[in-house]
């Protein structure tokens, strides 16, 4: 059965976060990917909202492209706001 | 020696106890040995998923069966507890329906069997929630969440393999013939049940009309026919078991009969 297509996992933990992703997994179709999800990554209460997608609908960036894609953004400390003063009401920054 | 005709069976079935012990008994026992059937089939399922699919469903189960058995074991009164209960009874003190106790087979006889099972646990737990026993009571509101899952878990697969390919359809007719035998004895009066007050047990006859509109709309929707069997297994509430029971009750056992209390 290990011609069943890919399914990416996303989790959310509670209300107001948003869906992580978890892991994947095998499966026939969605519905079957759903279930799958909700025994191997919310079978310690993980969870209480799953988000399952084709792998093959993820586009990802590639490796090879890491330079690129990522470097260019190591050198520019400006775009950190570090130069605000956070209040201390504000918990989630 | 007595001519094979006059053998009574049911002269060597399970000890009596009071109705209530034997009630509790009854719904512990299915779950028991179910979860040990499906215990069987970790690190030999289909597909990995399936394999924690099957052992979460099995310890539900588990959990059913601790709560049911410590219970017995209370309401009883002679100090037996929940693995006194597990390891220390053979298999004529067993009160599981038969099916609980029949072999894993293929996947689609164990899709059979929790289609068919779980269905039926649906059904009983559903109104035990009402039970006047509040324990009863309690397990089953928890209980019948969890098997709310199980029955959805089977229905996906046998929805799929009935109307799936041409060796998938043949295979899980296969399995339900293989199963239907045993459905029977699910919803046949339970003389334990009649001596119980009726607010207290769930009488299992009526069980059989909601289960029934269920199962079949399952089947007729996989293209699967409901199976006719020439025969039917009955007995398992009075302790009488297939042969399959007495090998899984000498795996369940054994650990805790050469080592008696043992603990890790």
């Amino acid at each position: 059965m290990t011609a069943e297509p890919l399914w990416e996992v996303f989790v959310r933990s509670r209300r107001g976060l948003s869906h992580i992703h978890a892991g994947s997994l095998h499966a026939p179709d969605a519905a079957m990917a759903l279930r799958n999800a909700r025994d191997v990554y919310t079978r310690r209460q993980e969870g209480v909202s799953i988000w399952v997608v084709p792998s093959s609908s993820i586009t990802a960036s590639s490796p090879d492209e890491k330079d690129a894609f990522f470097d260019p953004a190591g050198d520019k400390v400006y775009r950190h706001p570090t130069f605000y003063d956070i209040p201390d009401e504000v918990r989630h920054l | 020696m007595s001519p094979i005709g006059t053998w009574d069976g049911g002269a060597r079935s399970a000890t009596a106890l009071e109705p209530r012990v034997e009630y509790v008994l009854g719904l512990g026992d299915d779950a028991l040995v179910l979860a040990q059937r499906l215990g069987e089939w970790i690190a030999s399922g289909p597909q990995i998923e399936e394999d924690m699919a099957l052992a979460n469903i099995g310890l539900d189960l588990l959990g059913q069966a601790r709560s049911l058995l410590s219970y017995a074991g209370e309401l009883e009164g002679a100090g037996r507890d929940e693995d006194a209960l597990a390891y220390l009874r053979d298999e004529r003190d067993f009160r599981n329906l038969q099916i609980a106790e029949r072999p894993n087979g293929d996947f689609a006889v164990t899709m059979a069997r929790q289609l068919a099972f779980s269905a039926y646990q649906f059904e009983l737990y559903t109104r035990l929630q009402a039970s006047a026993d509040a324990l009863l009571a309690g397990v089953a509101a928890k209980a019948v969440k969890e098997v709310a899952y199980h029955r959805d878990h089977a229905t996906q697969w046998v929805l799929r393999l009935g109307d799936g390919t041409e060796q998938s359809h043949q295979r899980m007719q296969a399995g339900l013939d293989e199963i239907w035998p045993y459905v029977d004895e699910m919803f046949d009066a339970d003389p334990v049940v009649a001596q119980l007050a009726t607010d207290v047990a769930v009488d299992p006859v009526g069980l059989r009309e909601p289960w029934a509109a269920y199962v079949d709309r399952v089947l007729a929707e996989a293209t699967l026919d409901v199976p006719e069997p020439a025969f039917h297994g009955r007995g398992g509430r009075r302790g009488l078991h297939t042969e399959a029971l007495g090998y899984l009750l000498a795996e369940m056992q054994h650990l805790h009969r050469v080592h008696p209390g043992a603990t890790w």
